[in-house]
């Protein structure tokens, strides 16, 4: 054991110098180079304006601490909307992937192909080109439905006025939700006690849907519309989604879901053929087969590549630094060049990073060990 | 017939779904065809025709007009056969390392070989040949150059992270664990930066490397960690009978590691290692963004002469088209080979079609 | 045991070396035989930008044609870099290039905190805006609620913010990093106004807009853009080096001399002309040059007139603050004494 304990401490000399050579080195430019280190700078003034803020107040007199925020507002806004996106047209085109009816089953295997061997970056840059190059100009824009316009500086939808049933609303919503879990679990344990079953099902949709819906009626039914209207340049009121964000959520999720989909049919082919067979024996519709039997035994193979991928989509989110999409690491970059501190906004973006997707893998980790087999097998 | 009927229409709902799929076809490939084959602009002087059909038909003749910048960037034009000759060694040596013949130790050795040829024919300043500075690099060339030589060495410094992290010495393991999830954990685009930021502010004053060699090194230290996660895996599958043999017949750790341990792990890690170097080749493409002029890049700035601007779509597709071609044929590749191989060892080889992204 | 011992050895012949290599930057130019300069990617015309046969024209790339003639005697040994506005600092800072001439703006924050000296003044600039003519917009203060194309890392972007806050409007940033692609998102539509300095609004206008009189530059100028050359801190010889190349230029215009008569000159009594091109005193030798070192410049570039009048009198400009300070103008040099 000596020899081994020789060699760790030779590595850490060694790793210690060429530490201290690079931080030495580091030290001497800046300071012959007069580069401004520390994080001081996040307390200045950023003096410039970003495109789109997700919501948060943002003028050009605020922090760039305030605009680093908005930044990762800004991802997180496009990485959350593009993971569920991806995982619903994922899902969709993995299950039509195994689908038996064969025009579907090859449109989709196409789709898989030709999504997952072109680099992220062209589908992005081909996206943000048919939106900005063939859409018209603002007073000229496209208008497939009342109150909705295309035009090259986004799509403009509109918007309900903010209320103040809308907070009511939200909190009936998330009772509505927690009540059909409850439901849930209390009709599953009277049916492991008595046998008798109840639609959990159907109470749970109810308590989740009709609580809303009381709240909404109680106010007097509030729905004022504000709808985008042209005015000088540009649309004001409603919401808009830009081209640029539109491109990078649409290539975003397009691309992550032809992952997702190889991962969904990759899982429910990994189940045991004697399991359909055993349901089947067993007098279980196709349906209730799949969610009771298939579905359990395939997320077990299914959640971690699937994780991996939402970790995957949010450090590809990074690339809407090359079409203009405001996110942390093109706010990053303005801030590097204009303080010209360029080591402590690579860090702040790296850090940044690093705890989302640590945090992504600690809670994988957790589900993992919650689901494992105990006993070897597969 | 009946195979119609049996695939296509076999119940209601797959017999309504199989009619709204043929309707979308109809009403999508059409028109697609008529802008992309057969009203398309194969060849023009200058841009005036395709900006008359600008709608109707593709522009083809951009990339007709700029294919050689697109392929060899910016290096002169008399000496393109230059970079031809290094794309033709390049695809050389994926072809040799493909076929299984050829997985043997001598393998190491030609592909040294070739990588020098490519460095002798790009730099020249020897042999009669005349010197291009790297900074006229670029195009599909270079693509190919940051991938192969990214793979290359990266391998090399791959094993020994796999290995350090499965080592009993907490120091060793501290490290590899340390710098393949610091790496796995941060986005390609910031490791670009940090090198052509931050790197020659850690070097002593007057030392600078160029570009393209900073990139390259970010590329390395990138595909390093992830190729480390993919031996890690093929180390982990090894029947632990094997190591027990070893240790039986005496093989000190390192003897036993290089004869019986790495040479089984490796081959077991094939597939996924061949998904690793697409999902690689893929992000070559990011050099765009600190400014190197790699495939991608010239196709961008192809688009920015006035004359050619606002055909942004025709130029995507042709790159598309590029990088499938690639990416398609290693792919088909690499399936085909979890297939032969899934036969020896069984590692769930369904969900080997698993690709990261 | 033999590992660690030749690890050891060759990171302890890295710091021998790293050490040793400590240089001045005239020292390594010499040493390459060409000086590399910074210049505008996007290939601003009249300022730098390659013509048809590949070969970089402005004046910009005349400055940097200056210094090569200072120091080679031959003002073709440089090596150009196009660099993006957001590029261009750190390729200074890294070493990458030795001098940065790409129409950027003299801040006190780029000065002092990003580790650059800026050498002079080659343009006195401002900032203006440019709009399509079917808006009917005649003044910048009609612009609330415009979408604005800017590019980022520029003061360009902040003047904007400043310019918008102060006369209590807003607009819509749509940042877009290289100059060609900003260009091309303003023509097609994707923005209603254009904002960089006005010689840059001009050129573009000039070489790039599909129809240039379907085009107006706004009455408005909001900032100051004194636009120079720059290089590293830490490193006065080249710095000073740099300084008087320009003020070379701008000198010999005020006196009268030219890369037509500047050898004829030389040989004439004027005392200043003679300190000037080198055959009395010492001054090339006090900078590190060849005493010739103006003469090189002046016959092989020109003066600053003559920059001036060759690249950017054909796209429209004129004089104007630009001119000597004898004719009105803010182009005032040191003496060269």
């Amino acid at each position: 054991m000596k020899r081994s304990w020789f060699y760790q401490a030779g590595l850490l000399a060694a790793a210690g110098l060429v530490l201290w050579f690079f931080v030495s080195n580091t030290a001497q430019n800046l300071e012959s180079r007069k580069i401004a280190s520390g994080f001081g700078f996040l307390a200045r003034e950023a003096g410039f304006e970003i495109g789109e803020t997700t919501f948060l107040a943002y003028g050009a007199a605020d922090t760039y601490l305030r605009a680093l925020g908005v930044g990762l507002a800004n991802t997180f806004r496009v990485a959350l909307i593009g993971v569920v996106f991806a995982t619903v047209l994922g899902t969709l085109i993995g299950l039509a992937r195994l689908s038996s009816n064969w025009l579907v089953a090859k449109l989709a295997a196409v789709y898989v192909e030709v999504m997952r061997n072109i680099p992220l970056l062209v589908q992005l840059f081909f996206w943000y080109a048919i939106i900005s190059e063939n859409l018209p100009g603002p007073r000229d824009a496209l208008s497939p439905l009342p109150g909705v316009f295309l035009s090259n500086r986004g799509i403009a939808l509109p918007l309900p006025v903010a209320h103040a049933a809308y907070g009511w609303i939200l909190g009936a919503l998330v009772l509505g939700i927690a009540g059909a879990i409850g439901a849930t679990l209390w009709a599953r344990a009277r049916q492991a006690a008595t046998g008798a079953q109840l639609p959990s099902g159907w109470i749970g949709l109810g308590l989740a849907l009709g609580l809303p819906l009381a709240v909404f009626h109680a106010f007097g039914a509030p729905l004022a519309w504000d709808t985008p209207e042209l005015s000088g340049f540009n649309f004001t009121g409603g919401a808009a989604l830009t081209p640029e964000f539109a491109a990078l959520l649409g290539g975003l999720s397009i691309y992550t879901a032809a992952f997702i989909a190889e991962i969904v049919r990759a899982g429910v082919l990994a189940v045991d053929k004697g399991q359909f067979e055993a349901a089947d024996s067993l007098g279980l519709p196709r349906r209730r087969a799949m969610r009771l039997v298939i579905l359990p035994q395939a997320l077990r193979l299914i959640v971690p590549p699937m994780t991996s991928q939402y970790l995957n989509l949010t450090k590809n989110s990074s690339l809407a630094v090359a079409i203009g999409y405001p996110d942390l690491v093109s706010i990053a970059n303005t801030t590097m060049n204009q303080t010209g501190q360029a080591i402590e906004g690579i860090g702040i973006i790296m850090l940044v990073y690093l705890t989302i997707s640590l945090s992504i893998s600690a809670c994988m980790n957790w589900y993992n060990a919650r689901i494992a087999l105990r006993g070897g097998a597969r | 017939m009946s195979w119609l009927r049996a695939n296509l229409f076999s119940s209601w709902p797959n017999a309504i779904v199989t009619l709204l799929a043929l309707w979308l076809l109809w009403r999508v490939l059409p028109p697609f065809v008529d802008w992309a084959f057969l009203d398309a602009i194969w060849s023009a002087p200058d841009s005036k025709a395709c900006r008359a059909a600008k709608g109707e038909g593709a522009c083809w003749a951009f990339i007709a007009e700029k294919h050689r910048f697109i392929l060899f960037g910016t290096y002169p034009y008399e000496e393109h056969w230059r970079p031809a000759l290094c794309i033709l060694v390049m695809l050389a040596l994926y072809a040799v390392s493909a076929l299984r013949r050829f997985w043997r130790p001598r393998l190491v050795l030609f592909w040294l070989a070739g990588l020098a040829a490519v460095g002798v024919l790009m730099w020249g300043g020897v042999f009669g040949l005349g010197y291009v500075e790297n900074e006229r690099w670029g195009g599909l060339m270079l693509t190919l150059l940051l991938a192969t030589f990214g793979i290359a060495f990266a391998f090399p410094l791959a094993i020994p992270l796999a290995l350090g992290r499965r080592s009993q010495l907490p120091v060793v393991r501290g490290f590899c664990v340390g710098y393949i999830e610091l790496i796995r954990g941060v986005p390609l685009i910031s490791l670009l930066f940090m090198a052509s930021v931050m790197l020659p502010l850690f070097l002593p004053a007057g030392v600078t490397i160029d570009k393209l060699l900073r990139a390259q090194i970010a590329m390395i230290l990138f595909a390093a960690a992830y190729l480390a996660e993919v031996v890690r895996g093929g180390l982990q599958a090894i029947p632990h009978g094997q190591v027990e043999a070893a240790d039986a017949l005496g093989l000190s750790y390192w003897k036993k590691t290089a004869l019986v341990v790495l040479p089984q792990a490796l081959r077991i890690a094939i597939p996924p290692l061949v998904n690793t170097f697409i999902a690689f080749f893929k992000d070559t493409s990011l050099v765009l963004i600190i400014g190197l002029f790699d495939l991608l890049t010239s196709i961008k700035v192809s688009l920015q002469e006035p004359a050619w601007a606002g055909f942004g779509v025709e130029a995507y597709i042709f790159a598309s088209l590029v990088y499938f071609v690639f990416c398609f044929t290693m792919s088909r590749y690499s399936q085909g080979l979890e297939r032969d191989l899934s036969g020896q060892l069984r590692l769930g080889a369904k969900a080997g079609a698993l690709r990261d992204a | 045991m033999r590992t660690i011992a030749r690890v050891a050895g060759a990171i302890a012949l890295a710091f021998a070396a790293g050490a040793a290599q400590a240089q001045s930057t005239l020292d390594a130019v010499q040493k390459k035989g060409f000086v590399q300069c910074g210049v505008n990617g996007g290939a601003l015309a009249g300022f730098s930008a390659p013509d048809s046969k590949g070969v970089w024209k402005g004046i910009d790339v005349d400055v940097c044609r200056g210094i090569a003639a200072a120091v080679f005697g031959d003002a073709n040994k440089v090596r150009y870099t196009p660099l993006t506005a957001q590029q261009r600092f750190t390729a200074l800072q890294s070493g990458e290039i030795d001098v940065l001439s790409r129409n950027t703006t003299w801040t006190v924050t780029r000065d002092a905190s990003l580790g650059i000296n800026f050498a002079g003044v080659s343009y006195y600039d401002g900032q203006g805006f440019m709009v399509p003519k079917k808006l009917n917009v005649k003044s910048a203060k009609q612009l609330n609620g415009a979408t604005v194309c800017v590019q980022p890392g520029t003061t360009t972007e902040l003047n904007l913010a400043d310019y918008f806050r102060a006369n209590r409007m807003t607009f819509k940033p749509v940042v877009i990093e290289t100059l060609p692609e900003v260009l091309n998102a303003y023509f097609s539509g994707r923005c209603d106004v254009f904002t960089t300095d006005v010689s840059g609004l001009v050129s573009t206008r000039g070489s790039r807009a599909p129809t240039p009189a379907d085009h107006v530059i706004l009455p408005e100028v909001i900032s100051k853009e004194p636009l120079g050359p720059a290089v590293r801190h830490g490193d006065d010889k080249w710095f000073d080096i740099v300084k008087w190349s320009l003020f070379a230029m701008i000198e010999a215009e005020e006196m009268g001399l030219t890369s037509k008569n500047i050898e004829q000159q030389a040989l004439g009594k004027d005392p200043a002309v003679q300190r000037f091109a080198g055959a009395t005193g010492d001054i090339g030798k006090m900078l590190g040059l060849d005493n010739r070192w103006a003469l090189n410049i002046i016959k092989q570039v020109g003066n600053y007139g003559e920059s001036f009048e060759a690249h950017l009198k054909p796209l429209g400009f004129d004089r104007g603050i630009n001119a000597l300070w004898k004719d009105g103008g803010l182009m005032y040099a040191p003496p060269i004494r």
